[in-house]
Parts: C-alpha cells; sequence; structure tokens
C-alpha cells in the first residue's frame, strides 16, 4: 500500500526537479499534478511515460490501481 | 519486412491497431464500461461523434500484458488513432477539453462544446458505429 506522501517522493526522486502534488482518499487511487522542466519538448504520451518509468511492471492498475496524471512545465 | 513472431496475439492486437483508424482499449464495452476511466474515455470520444473500434481487455489478462508492450503504456484505456497511441483517460479527457481530440480525429468539435468532459453517464451522442472485439 502506498501513499500519496511516498508517491510525491517517488515522483520527486525520479524526476529530477520535479514539483508534484499527490492526493488520495484511498490510498489506492491517486491524483498526481507534476510539473517537471523535464517534461519540456516532451509530447503528453512522453511525459506521461516519463513518470509511468518509476513504477514496476504491474504495480499500476495492481497495488496502485489507478493514478491519474496532469503533468506540466514551470 | 514482414516478421512472423512466435506470439500470435500479440500479432492480433497489433493488426487490429493497424486496421482501425481508430481503436480504443478499454475495460467492458462502450455501452458497459467496467472502470470509470474507461467510461470518461468512451464519453469523451461519443461526445466528438467519431466512430471508433472497442476492444475489452477484461476477458483474458494477456491481452493488456501484449498491449502495454507494445504500447509502452501500463494502464488501461489506451487510444490508438492511426495506428499511434493518443493517449489514456487522462490525456483523452483533457484533450477533449481543449478540443485536440476531434482535431486529431478528424471531426468537428461540437459547436456548444462544453469547457468539461462530458460526465459518463451523461447522454452522449451518436453510438459508435463499429464495435469489434477480435481479440476475444
Amino acid at each position: 500500500m502506498a501513499t500519496a506522501e511516498e508517491l510525491k517522493q517517488r515522483i520527486e526522486a525520479g524526476i529530477p526537479g520535479a514539483s508534484a502534488e499527490v492526493d488520495s482518499t484511498d490510498d489506492v487511487h491517486f491524483n498526481a499534478r507534476i510539473v517537471a522542466d523535464a517534461f519540456s519538448g516532451l509530447s503528453r504520451i512522453q511525459q506521461h511515460q516519463l513518470v509511468y518509468r518509476l513504477f514496476e511492471p504491474g504495480e499500476l492498475g495492481g497495488p496502485i490501481h489507478a493514478l491519474s496524471l496532469r503533468t506540466e512545465t514551470p | 519486412m514482414s516478421e512472423q513472431t512466435e506470439n500470435p496475439l500479440r500479432d492480433a492486437i497489433a493488426e487490429a491497431i493497424d486496421q482501425n483508424d481508430v481503436i480504443l482499449f478499454m475495460k467492458g464495452s462502450p455501452e458497459q464500461p467496467a472502470c470509470g476511466f474507461s467510461a470518461r474515455t468512451v464519453a469523451a470520444l461519443q461526445a466528438t461523434g467519431a466512430p471508433f473500434a472497442a476492444v475489452d481487455v477484461l476477458p483474458d489478462p494477456r491481452i493488456r500484458q501484449e498491449l502495454s508492450a507494445i504500447s509502452n503504456w501500463p494502464t488501461i484505456p489506451q487510444l490508438f488513432v492511426d495506428g499511434e497511441l493518443v493517449g489514456g483517460a487522462d490525456i483523452v479527457t483533457e484533450m477533449y477539453e481543449t478540443g485536440e481530440l476531434a482535431e486529431v480525429l478528424g471531426v468537428e468539435p461540437p459547436a456548444e462544446a462544453p469547457a468539461q468532459a462530458p460526465a459518463p453517464e451523461a447522454p452522449a451522442g451518436a453510438p459508435p458505429l463499429q464495435i469489434e472485439n477480435r481479440l476475444a
């Protein structure tokens, strides 16, 4: 079981310079808003893939049932 | 280059993506989505009025595994247009709200497009013209 705070730390550690706001009401479904320079020049698909890369295969859709993403550049 | 892989299911999925201009891999059917994210994506697509094919990934867990291996995208739903992954529920919803979705689908954005994506349970335009499930 993950918490919103753990996901925030994982995202910020995995994407240098990223700033993440993560919330969850049940520790299974998460909403994340991530602002990062690293997203510059990437398509939305690529931006989300950059985040998905921080998760183990099967983790999303498994223990983390859903991670809703909104990615932005500063 | 026609390379025969040892993976008929992956080939069938790749072929479905290739042969349908707009294809949505989802949980459940457009009439009966089995997940809120799939429902939201279907509602956005239907609101554009563009026809789309839909594949339910639930009948066989391998569909989802093979699909994610092809697309490098871990979650369901996944929308493909002209053979390219457009995104999952978040991206499709965002693109609907900005009008990009209609643009990508080659249809006119609805004149009175609401600022927010339609709620899944809202009546959402014409039903998809073709629903295929070649993979079941």
